[in-house]
């Protein structure tokens, strides 16, 4: 693999499990709007275990995925008592907060940033990726990925049915924060060096819309949805300065034309239909 | 009896919707609870689930008080509430609605029991797979009482089962209603088609403002004239 293809992979992998960390929230309802946050946590909880306290890899990895995923439950708490708008806003502010706290530790490197000595290949990167759309898919498929759409859908009749609706926010919320705390880990290995500006407010806004224009109602659509807008950029290089314009356009022609996401359960209804006539997708 | 509820209350901030209310239902029996629009009807069987908070009385199923318990516990035990409106979950399937009715069952008869629900109810089964939107409103009621069923409840609530349904589908949903029953299924029924609910319930209760105005065997209700003028329209209404 070329290096440019093993960059361009790598960024594809650690955008679809960042995507899917965001997702899993998505699917029971809840807008998360501080995604960058929680990646920044994952990045700099496996550069510290890695760097400062000598952890293997994997070991810094897991740990980066566990502390995204408790503060993920910690936090579900605060953020669940808000709705709606008030809701995007308060992890938002969230994503916010982390960023002043890293910039204005000495620890953590501050604007600076901190080096990692340790790396993992793009191999590793393909690897959790397939590993993590194996898991979501397979999450989706059982009664609790089916209680997630159900609270999404309406949480007054959810209820009814004997879903604890705040156990399964919660439990959405940390593990968005675990995945999104994976692909930050991924990153800070893969580039070898976390610093605080590239975890902004934009990331989490072009995070969210992958999962949003990929469409939330299957766990194809952030799939698409981040392949889309980490290829489509690099393929639009040629004019670089029409770039970002051409992209707006795109957007805007999605969000009119395919207001659901790019990826429904009827559109994959149908091509289900055309590669397999007679047969229906469970 | 198998439900008994004694001095319910609820409020909502100012709003007392549900006053000490005491009310029962046998084993099989069907009862049903009428009133006008606003009189607390909803309320009170949504406190009965568990869906809405009492402020105050209590709620025993089979012995067991249960007014402390979750909703997930008291659909365990065996109440199931089909809420006005139908409120299905519009983008799920209507195989995925179901198996979110057995979502408290833990037994591997899940699937022997959805395709029972199969049987009884061809039209769904024929669109076992589509979005449950596409349903027309008749079917929509009878997913979302297919769904209740999934729960294996012995008391199941119904909310205005009949709101908006042809006069066909109600005549069917009523019939669907006794069959049930006479399966040993117990059913407190609020209905604004008083006259049919009076026909299949063997008690029931009147509620206004929130509190119990009158209550009997469905014959004494449906012979009071005061209660005909002033809550069951008139005696020609179908």
């Amino acid at each position: 693999m070329s290096g440019y293809l093993a960059g361009i992979v790598s960024i594809l992998g650690i955008n679809v499990i960042f995507a899917y960390g965001i997702y899993v929230t998505a699917a029971s309802g809840q807008l998360n709007l501080g995604g960058a946050g929680f990646q920044a946590i994952g990045a700099y909880g496996c550069a510290i275990m890695s760097s400062v306290y000598g952890f293997s890899v994997w070991t810094s990895i897991l740990i980066a995925m566990a502390i995204g995923g408790a503060i993920g439950f910690v936090i579900a708490f605060p953020i669940l008592r808000t709705r709606g708008v008030y809701m995007v806003l308060a992890t938002f502010a969230f994503a916010e907060v982390v960023a002043g706290i890293i910039i204005n530790s000495e620890f953590l490197g501050g604007a600076v940033g901190l080096p990692l000595s340790d790396y993992v290949e793009v191999n590793a990167i393909i690897a959790a990726t397939l590993l993590v759309i194996l898991f979501v898919f397979y999450l989706m498929s059982t009664r609790v990925g089916l209680a997630m759409r159900a609270v999404h859908d309406d949480e007054s009749v959810a209820d009814l049915m004997g879903v604890n609706n705040r156990a399964i926010q919660v439990m959405s919320f940390a593990l968005g924060g675990a995945l999104a705390g994976l692909s930050g880990a991924l990153y800070a290995l893969y580039f070898g060096f976390v610093e605080v500006q590239y975890f902004n407010a934009l990331l989490s806004i072009f995070v969210l819309l992958y999962v949003l224009i990929g469409g939330t109602q299957t766990a194809w659509g952030p799939l698409f949805g981040a392949s889309f807008f980490t290829l489509v950029p690099e393929a639009l290089r040629i004019g670089e300065d029409w770039r970002f314009f051409i992209f707006g356009v795109l957007i805007v022609a999605m969000m009119i034309f395919r207001p659901e996401g790019i990826v429904t359960r009827d559109a994959l209804d149908r091509l289900w239909l055309r590669l397999a006539p007679g047969t229906r997708h469970g | 009896m198998q439900l008994e509820v004694a001095g319910l209350d609820v409020r909502y901030g100012a709003n007392h919707a549900v006053r000490s209310v005491d009310l029962s239902v046998a084993p099989g029996e069907i009862v049903t609870v009428l009133g006008a629009n606003g009189a607390g009807k909803s309320t009170l069987l949504r406190a009965i689930a568990g869906a809405t908070p009492i402020s105050g009385g209590t709620i025993t199923f089979e012995g067991k008080q249960v007014q402390s318990r979750n909703t997930a516990t008291r659909v365990k035990s065996g109440i199931s509430l089909v809420p006005e409106g139908r409120q299905i979950f519009v983008s799920l399937t209507v195989e995925e609605n179901l198996l979110m009715g057995a979502y408290t069952q833990t037994g591997a008869t899940t699937h022997r029991d959805v395709e029972r629900i199969f049987q009884r109810f061809p039209n769904l089964a024929a669109r076992r797979h589509s979005a449950a939107s596409v349903l027309s409103g008749g079917e929509q009621q009878m997913l979302a009482i297919g769904r209740a069923m999934l729960a294996r409840p012995k008391l199941m609530m119904l909310d205005e089962p009949s709101l908006g349904l042809s006069p066909i589908l109600v005549e069917q949903l009523f019939e669907l209603i006794a069959e049930l029953n006479s399966n040993g299924l117990s059913i407190l029924l609020v209905e604004q088609n008083t006259h049919m609910a009076l026909q299949m319930a063997s008690r029931g209760y009147v509620l206004e403002l929130g509190e119990v105005k009158a209550e009997g065997t469905a014959q004494q209700l449906a012979d009071d004239p005061r209660l005909a003028e002033a809550y069951l329209g008139a005696q020609d209404a179908a």
